[in-house]
């Protein structure tokens, strides 16, 4: 037992090495003074001058701020529908369509993304042919087709979420006199909410971070960050992606810090409840 | 009476507002892309032949196969369509291999420290995928910080040409799809009944063959899983190829990208697009026949 | 939904004890090509515990989601008090129901659990704080208002499930398995107590459960039920004594059966031939059989004697008494159980109490036993 739980705790060692050398690197060298990116100025570093010019780059700045725009709006958005999917899927039987939207629901994750984001470019083009809309593609074509893959991801967490919950919670509400519409918001929508969160948070980041599909639905004067930072990094390295790496992680970091320490009173709450719980038991 | 007919109304509703959403940007878009490739370019707007035209006042359907025909004669395409499945099946590989003894050690750690890894497998995944395949670049250039080190070290005396080579790309592909096999493998190890592996050591199995006989066998689902989610988006990766990638041989998802936007012909692209789903259908398929059986040992 | 508001039903039954206070015709219930529930009809009286016990599969939870409005009736109608309630929905219905799971909100405190079927009536909130005060009081359970539910034990929790299912006054209760949930210590405690309450409260109630034991000790009455249909109907003592079918006496409780001819019936019952016991037997309680048919005789365990020698030679040919070989003796403490391999070869079993202290000279295994049986025991059956 011994020698192979040592070596695959040797294997996570050097897994989780793998994993951040290169996001250190990252961070080091935003702080690197010489226009190198990887070669240390020893004598003028550590600096900040590539986060000032970082937040004097006005093409991030409108890129990034577009992306949040975006972002919200299509995490919003995914959030309401893939929540609608997730209830029709967890708690509707087996009813006619169920085979057609859980298969559709759950191939944009798994599809490509060149090709999901060719097909989109080509349903607005044949849009604006058929109805005269879009009239391009832009800000909102991007927020469409950034709906469409994310509210998948959100179907996905708020059917497990329902599954591992019993049907007769809502049965319960409904015997004892509360209509469907009522159960769903007194009694589904408080015990989804945390999936829903998470979804939300996903679905988010999903949007911001995406490169391959908004390249297609995107046109001239709608650049997202991502789109920014690829054609800045394909031809050449600059340093001030560094400082707007750092700063992300950093971000990132302290969200995920935040929600579990979060998690972790929660968890020492419901411990807690437990031991109150068996004490009764007596 | 006429409650259950609201109900049963406000129900069609509830499923009907996603499932059409799904209709007009999934499944409807998809379809387009099927019926382009069944054109011939012209130089136009749009810049294909229509499917359906009109002759002498009839109806006449027009199937062209010469985009297929045309990415069948052409070997680069099938040369990197080739290369696109080495690349993702030796990617997967490569993930297997560094990830499960990463599962498998997060599985037996203690309660107390079991968050604390996964959440550090997860970060990286919550931080921008672009800039992580970035930092490679930084790592892996002439004047990089491998190379450097190297050579400050003296193991070489020539920078090494890592960059633009297989080498890269499978580096980046395992680099930004490892915790998509890490999650599912330890979904599936942390859930095995310890007794078991007891129960065989009792039966005078060593350790590596109470392995092999009990835990690999029972945690194959989560290696399907995982393999999966790793070669399914690893097959048309457009970034990682892009960036650190031989600038000779393309992957599958780049020519596409490029029939579209460079050569702007759309009836090569999209059939570049249909011979992709093609080739990811079987895998697809199983990927969510493991899903729902997931979903249905969680019911 | 004012009709939910009634006021609790007096404790004693108003109508008469035969009047049908639930009345269920001709109930079907088809899922697909299978038929959960299959013409079933059935009367429920005020004021009663009636069980549902069946195995799984038998058609019993459908039927009973049926009464809480889960599902529709395929065919057939459900009238409560009077009034059709087969296609109300279940939030329009005088009827509650315990949940197996009990299906307590997670998300709410005790009180406010119970308070939420108050709520949907929008009564005053010093109306709805009294009530769930008095019917906490009831269960046991003031001064737990303020939990959650994943902080009470598994008892707690069923006390909470109960108050919140009786708040309403509802004209009819429905438990499903109220107490398969609890280990086996609490669900006798927690039995009398529900008995307790059903008592000072009146409210009718349906059980529904696989546990004989439990639709024994609870209920008033029970239906047998076996693959969607009611086998029989009757009182706990009715059922166990009088089983109307081998189903029935084979699924409550053990049995010994044996297959037979009748060769004689008159006024002192029915004298049946059993090549697989090796014996006559004799069943006086028992008539209306022709002569020749193939009937079952069951003999439940308890009522057989075992004895070294046999007893009463001097009857004329051994009726009711058989000869065997003790193979297998099981102690439980307050029985024994004594399989006995009889002459003819076939296995009989037989349940003693264990009435002295280490008693001497127990019967050992392989020891050669006679067994009888009164003549009322034995019950014929034709199906």
């Amino acid at each position: 037992m011994k020698p192979r739980g040592l070596l695959s705790r040797i294997a996570l060692a050097l897994g989780l090495v793998f994993l951040y050398v290169p996001i250190i690197s990252m961070i080091v060298f935003s702080f690197n003074n010489s226009r190198l990116v990887t070669v240390w100025d020893a004598a003028h570093s550590p600096t900040l001058k590539w986060y000032g010019v970082l937040l004097h780059n006005e093409q991030i700045l409108t890129a990034a701020w577009l992306s949040i725009r975006i972002a919200l709006t299509a995490a919003s958005a995914a959030v309401v529908l893939g929540t609608l999917a997730g209830v029709a899927l967890a708690r509707f039987g087996a009813y006619r369509g169920r085979m057609l939207l859980a298969g559709m629901v759950t191939a944009p994750i798994v599809m490509p993304e060149v090709i999901t984001g060719l097909s989109l470019l080509l349903l607005f083009v044949a849009l604006g042919q058929l109805i005269g809309w879009p009239k391009g593609v832009g800000a909102v074509t991007i927020a469409l087709a950034h709906i469409t893959f994310c509210m998948a991801y959100v179907t996905v967490v708020v059917q497990s979420r329902l599954a591992g919950f019993d049907e007769s919670l809502e049965e319960a509400a409904m015997d004892l006199g509360a209509r469907p519409l009522k159960v769903f918001f007194r009694i589904t929508l408080p015990l989804i909410l945390p999936a829903i969160a998470s979804g939300w948070l996903l679905a988010f980041t999903l949007s911001w971070d995406d490169l391959v599909i908004t390249q297609f639905v995107a046109g001239p004067g709608s650049s997202t960050l991502p789109m920014v930072v690829f054609s800045k990094v394909r031809f050449g390295v600059t340093p001030d992606v560094n400082a707007l790496a750092t700063i992300l992680v950093l971000l990132v970091a302290t969200g995920i810090a935040i929600s579990s320490l979060w998690m972790r009173y929660q968890q020492r709450r419901r411990e807690r409840d437990l031991q109150l719980a068996a004490a009764a038991n007596l | 009476m006429a409650v259950r007919l609201s109900q049963a109304m406000g129900r069609r509703l509830i499923a009907a507002v996603p499932t059409l959403w799904l209709l007009v940007l999934f499944l409807i878009p998809f379809l387009i892309v099927f019926r382009i490739s069944f054109s011939e370019v012209r130089l136009a707007i749009p810049p294909y032949t229509p499917l359906l035209s009109w002759h002498h006042g009839a109806p006449h359907i027009e199937v062209h196969w010469s985009a297929y025909s045309f990415l069948f004669t052409d070997p680069m395409y099938v040369s990197s369509y080739l290369y696109s499945l080495k690349v993702a099946a030796v990617s997967t590989l490569c993930c297997l291999l560094i990830g499960y003894p990463m599962a498998y050690a997060i599985a037996r750690a203690s309660t107390a420290t079991r968050p604390l890894l996964l959440m550090l497998i997860v970060l990286p995944f919550w931080t921008s995928f672009l800039l992580r395949v970035y930092a490679w670049i930084g790592l892996l250039n002439n004047n990089g910080v491998i190379n450097n080190v190297l050579l400050s070290l003296g193991v070489i005396h020539h920078p090494l040409a890592l960059l633009q080579t297989d080498f890269a790309v499978y580096i980046g592909i395992v680099y930004s799809y490892l915790p998509f096999m890490i999650l599912p493998l330890y979904a599936n190890l942390e859930k095995h009944d310890p007794a078991l592996l007891e129960a065989a050591a009792d039966l005078g199995a060593r350790p590596w063959r109470a392995f092999l006989a009990v835990t690999l066998p029972q945690s194959l689902p989560g290696i399907a899983a995982g393999s999966l989610l790793v070669f399914i988006p690893a097959v048309g990766e457009y970034v990682i190829p892009t960036l650190l990638g031989r600038p000779d041989q393309l992957m599958i998802g780049r020519v596409l990208s490029d029939e579209f936007f460079e050569n702007r012909d759309w009836p090569v692209a999209s059939a570049v697009a249909i011979l992709i789903l093609l080739l990811l259908i079987v895998p697809i398929m199983l990927f969510q026949r493991v899903e729902r059986r997931q979903l249905e040992a969680a019911q | 939904m004012s009709s939910q508001a009634t006021p609790a039903a007096p404790p004693a039954p108003a109508s008469g004890p035969d009047s049908a206070y639930v009345r269920i015709r001709d109930v079907s219930k088809k899922f697909g090509g299978i038929t959960a529930v299959d013409h079933v009809s059935l009367d429920i009286r005020r004021g009663e515990i009636f069980c549902l016990l069946g195995g799984s599969g038998s058609g019993k939870t459908t039927l009973l989601r049926m009464l809480a409005g889960f599902e529709t009736p395929t065919a057939g109608t459900i009238e409560i008090d009077g009034q059709d309630l087969s296609r109300v929905p279940p939030y329009e219905r005088p009827v509650n129901m315990m949940f197996q799971s009990y299906a307590l909100f997670p998300h709410m405190s005790v009180e406010r659990n119970v308070a939420f079927g108050l709520e949907q009536e929008h009564l005053g909130r010093d109306a709805i704080r009294r009530q769930v005060g008095e019917i906490l009081e009831i269960v046991k359970m003031s001064g737990y208002g303020a939990r959650k539910p994943h902080q009470l034990s598994g008892g707690q929790r069923q006390r909470v499930a109960l108050a919140r299912a009786l708040v309403k006054r509802p004209k009819l209760l429905l438990l499903d398995e109220p107490l398969a949930a609890l280990d086996r210590k609490l669900r006798e405690h927690t039995q009398f107590e529900l008995l307790n309450i059903q008592q000072r409260l009146g409210v009718t109630f349906i059980v529904v459960t696989h546990d004989q034991e439990e639709a024994m000790t609870l209920g008033t009455r029970l239906g047998v039920m076996n693959r969607g249909c009611i086998v029989q109907v009757g009182t706990p003592s009715d059922i166990y004594e009088s089983p109307a079918s081998r189903f029935v006496a084979d699924f409550i409780g053990s049995v010994n059966m044996f297959e037979g001819q009748v060769y004689a019936n008159g006024a002192d019952g029915l004298c049946i031939r059993s090549a697989d016991l090796g014996c006559t037997v004799r069943a006086e309680r028992a008539a209306g059989c022709p002569r020749g048919a193939t009937v079952w005789a069951a003999i439940r365990p308890e009522k057989i004697q075992i004895a070294r020698a046999a007893a009463g030679t001097a009857a004329a040919p051994a009726e009711n008494l058989v000869a065997g070989t003790v193979r297998e003796i099981a102690y439980m403490g307050d029985t024994s159980i004594y399989l006995v391999r009889l002459d003819s070869g076939s296995m009989l079993r037989v349940t003693l109490p264990n009435v002295l202290r280490g008693a001497e000279g127990p019967i050992a295994r392989e020891e050669r036993v006679w067994l009888s049986w009164h003549g009322s025991s034995p019950v014929v059956l034709t199906e």
